[in-house]
């Protein structure tokens, strides 16, 4: 752009520098305004850890609890569920666990610490509902005859197995999450703290 | 007798030095010339400024009352979900404004589709109003936000979970996704942070947005003039005077008219709001009659009507693309398919604009399109089973490909000629 | 091509056709029964309402169906002071949860909640509340047809007896209850129709209503058509 008669640089250069300064203050005043919608301290404050006693939880049975606002599963699975877990393997998406969907001491064939004990939150990872218990297995679950046993969520009916893995060509990308857990004794179980003390 | 009359023509002088009024009048109403030929599909204009009107009003007084509060009162109920309770029964007619502006939410929508589908039946958007359809797309947007933001309010358990699902939507997209839904919902879950914003953006931001893109709207229009059923642009043959042949002030004409198409429509919102207000559990869904639970997800769970085609679409996208996952893909399929329509000026390349002089492949594919769009409607309403996302596949690539295709169908069709001046029915 | 367009056409009737179908008696109207819904009531306050609230319902409202100040007072007012307050309950909801597995839900808008579309909530609750049989790996000891695995326990067993699932997934009585099976079925009627009133306590009034403001739309209807007649006149 050069200057002539229809241009006159000496306020052209005025006008863009009180832009520039203007567009700076107006970003720096939309800080604030949008920072203001970010989780409160009262809200990062309130994911304290939950105690929950599992002793009367019988085989095959399942409670949930709620841990930061969100249902967290324990299922104490059977000897034949925990069975089941290894036949289907092909049928899933990420079988190994390989995603980080759990501490380290959940990477393993059922996801959890004691073989038996799952402790998933249930909050499928496609858009956020809550998955339905299926453990009946085959055909009276209403999913497909040699189904056997988990979770359908009920929004984009994805499928997840008793360890909490998506099935394959679902909606939801990842296995079900599981929280950093820990026991303090063999029938008391911490969620959302895992000290190695 | 004629003594009043000075006075109020005095009145009206000393306001005109003032403000434009009388000017604005004529420019706007009694001196805005509309095309003579307009039919049934020409009243839901004005019936959407009505539902408007009716939308603001009755949240209005309905904000007296609700209390945008997820903590738990004493019976164990959120504060808010007990609020509309209370306005339904405790407050002096409280149920009466509560279902007119559940219903006009739903009755907004209907006439909103009915405008647009106008719009594509005569070619409304072409050249020069394309920047009424754009405005129009954007208020169309702007309404589904305010849908939205408004079905949180009562708190159940579809408010809940509707709201869960898409603004987890936003954290398909990749890298900023967690953190903008993070920043969407104000806590880690829908809370009490969450609902309360949603109520601030409901009751001002969203309605102060439409208000202004509402008046654009019209500005637009009046400033190019309306189209009418045969597409042909009246402006084109006026007589000694400037006035177009087939034009008729829009004041007192289709005021008049307007006012019967108002207390039709009166009629049959009032048989909705008094006789059915829960319309088989399409305008209030029966699960949204349990408080939010957020442990626990209903077994059926389905957006309003208004959002069920394309939260088909979203559904129907279950292959990954480019080493994304299918959730990404079903959300842009889905953005895409409400802001394709926007597009609609820029693919048409018909030499006519109206319905009425368009060959068979445009009304083959406006058909097509149309039962796609129904189906894919009904298919949002139901549960998922293999064979339902198949069929809302099918139905999904028929939408797109309505548009996608048009520049080449559209221009391939084969015409008739369009006339001079606006024939009468 | 012609493959495709079949199964264009017919997919969406495969489609559509599924589901679980959720068989529901219906139930009794009883809208505009004033002796049914204040019987109902009675069985409400007597049965339910020590272990669910009824947190938005107002005991004065009651009038609706018409009962007065003194009546409500003397039959109905166990859990509150005046007839003012609504129907609140003393159990805390954390003792509930503990005692039951999930807190009683309060049930002034149950009858609306429970609709589906398999019938209304009407119905739900009217197939519910006669559907519990015995089921001895329950820790209440029943099960119900339509709430599989229900936490709550047949609260009106002494008046229908006991009923066991056959076989062919019916119920059969095999202990009668205070009540023959029809009155049963009538008394349960009866708390139904107060449920389904007490959700929407407005409804007959509301419709009533509405034919008053339909006929008069009708005439400002006549009113605005022949004013726009008489305008368009000198276009046509």
């Amino acid at each position: 752009m050069s200057c002539d008669d229809t241009v006159d640089c000496g306020r052209r250069r005025l006008l863009v520098a009180t832009a520039a300064a203007g567009g700076v203050a107006g970003v720096a005043v939309a800080v604030p305004f949008v920072a203001s919608m970010l989780p409160s301290e009262r809200a990062k404050a309130a994911g304290a850890p939950v105690e929950v006693d599992i002793s009367r939880l019988a085989p095959g049975e399942m409670m949930t609890v709620e841990w930061r606002g969100k249902p967290v599963w324990i299922i104490n699975r059977t000897k034949e569920q925990l069975a089941s877990l290894a036949k289907i393997g092909e049928k899933l998406a990420d079988p190994k666990s390989e995603k980080n969907m759990q501490p380290a001491y959940a990477k393993n064939e059922t996801r959890s610490i004691k073989p038996e004990i799952l402790v998933a939150v249930g909050i499928c990872t496609h858009l956020g509902c809550s998955p339905t218990e299926k453990f009946k297995t085959g055909a009276e679950s209403g999913i497909d005859a040699d189904w056997p046993g988990g979770f359908f969520c009920p929004c984009h009916g994805s499928t997840f197995d008793l360890a909490g893995r998506v099935y394959k060509s679902k909606p939801a990308p990842d296995n079900l999450e599981i929280p950093p857990h820990m026991y303090l004794g063999d029938a008391k179980l911490v969620i959302g703290e895992d000290k190695k003390a | 007798m004629s003594k009043v009359n000075a006075i109020l023509q005095g009145t009206l002088n000393w306001v005109d030095e003032r403000f434009p009024l009388t000017s604005n009048w004529k420019a706007h109403l009694s001196e805005y010339y509309a095309p003579k030929n307009f039919n049934f599909w020409y009243f839901f204009g004005s019936l959407a400024m009505l539902v408007l009107v009716i939308q603001i009003v009755t949240g209005i007084f309905l904000t007296m009352h609700f209390k945008p509060d997820a903590s738990l009162n004493a019976s164990g109920v959120p504060v808010a979900f007990a609020s509309v309770e209370y306005i339904m029964r405790d407050v002096p007619w409280g149920w009466l404004i509560r279902y007119m502006h559940s219903t006009g939410a739903s009755a907004f929508f209907i006439v909103v589709y009915m405008h647009m589908f106008r719009g594509m039946l005569y070619g409304s958007y072409r050249k020069p109003r394309e920047l009424i359809w754009i405005f129009g797309m954007v208020i169309f947007l702007c309404l589904m936000a305010e849908a939205f933001f408004g079905y949180l309010l009562p708190w159940g358990q579809m408010s809940f979970w509707g709201a869960q699902v898409i603004v987890n939507l936003f954290s398909a997209i990749p890298l900023i996704g967690p953190d903008l839904s993070l920043w969407l919902r104000g806590d880690y879950v829908v809370g009490d942070a969450t609902l309360n914003r949603f109520f601030a953006f409901h009751v001002i931001a969203v309605p102060l947005v439409l208000l202004g893109l509402v008046a654009a709207h019209i500005l637009a229009l009046h400033e190019v003039g309306s189209n009418n059923p045969d597409g042909v642009e009246i402006k084109k043959k006026k007589d000694a005077n400037g006035i177009p042949l087939d034009g008729i002030p829009f004041h007192p004409y289709y005021s008049v008219k307007d006012i019967v198409g108002v207390v039709v429509f009166l009629m049959v919102f009032s048989v909705i709001v008094f006789f059915m207000p829960e319309f088989g559990g399409y305008f209030l869904e029966y699960n949204n009659f349990f408080p939010a639970d957020p442990l626990v997800t209903p077994p059926h769970i389905a957006p309003v009507w208004y959002f069920t085609p394309y939260y088909s679409i979203l559904r129907a996208v279950t292959y990954p693309l480019f080493g994304i996952d299918a959730k990404f893909w079903g959300v842009v399929a889905m953005g895409a398919s409400t802001l394709i329509i926007a597009l609609l000026p820029w693919l048409d390349r018909s030499p006519v604009k109206s319905i009425r002089y368009r060959g068979p492949l445009y009304k083959g594919f406006l058909a097509a399109f149309i039962v796609s769009f129904f189906i894919l409607g009904y298919l949002g309403m139901l549960g998922p089973t293999p064979m339902r996302t198949l069929v809302a596949q099918i139905c999904s690539v028929i939408y797109f490909a309505f548009f996608l295709l048009m520049p080449i169908y559209s221009s391939l069709d084969k015409c008739q000629p369009e006339p001079d001046r606006v024939t009468s029915k | 091509m012609k493959k495709f367009l079949s199964a264009i056409l017919f997919a969406p009737l495969l489609a559509f056709g599924a589901g679980a179908e959720l068989h529901l008696d219906r139930a009794p109207d009883k809208a505009n029964d004033m002796a049914a819904l204040q019987n109902g009531a009675k069985i409400f306050v007597n049965y339910c309402l020590n272990c669910h609230s009824a947190s938005y319902m107002r005991y004065n409202r009651l009038k609706d169906i018409g009962l007065n100040d003194a009546q409500i007072k003397d039959n109905l007012l166990f859990t509150a002071e005046k007839v003012g307050e609504p129907m609140k309950i003393a159990m805390q909801r954390a003792d509930a949860k503990v005692w039951f597995g999930a807190a009683p839900p309060d049930l002034t808008v149950i009858a609306r909640a429970r609709a589906s579309e398999f019938g209304s909530g009407a119905d739900w609750l009217y197939t519910y509340l006669r559907g519990f049989y015995r089921d001895d790996k329950r820790p209440t000891g029943w099960n119900n047809v339509v709430f599989e695995n229900v936490g709550m326990p047949h609260v009106l067993w002494e008046l229908q007896g006991e009923q066991v699932m056959g076989a062919d997934h019916k119920l059969n009585l095999v202990k009668p209850g205070k009540l023959k099976p029809q009155e049963f079925d009538a008394a349960v009627g009866d708390l139904v129709g107060f449920l389904k009133y007490m959700g929407e306590p407005m409804a007959e009034f509301r419709k009533q209503l509405g034919v008053i403001v339909l006929i008069f739309l009708a005439v400002v209807f006549v009113f605005a058509y022949a004013l726009k007649r008489e305008y368009w006149k000198d276009v046509h």
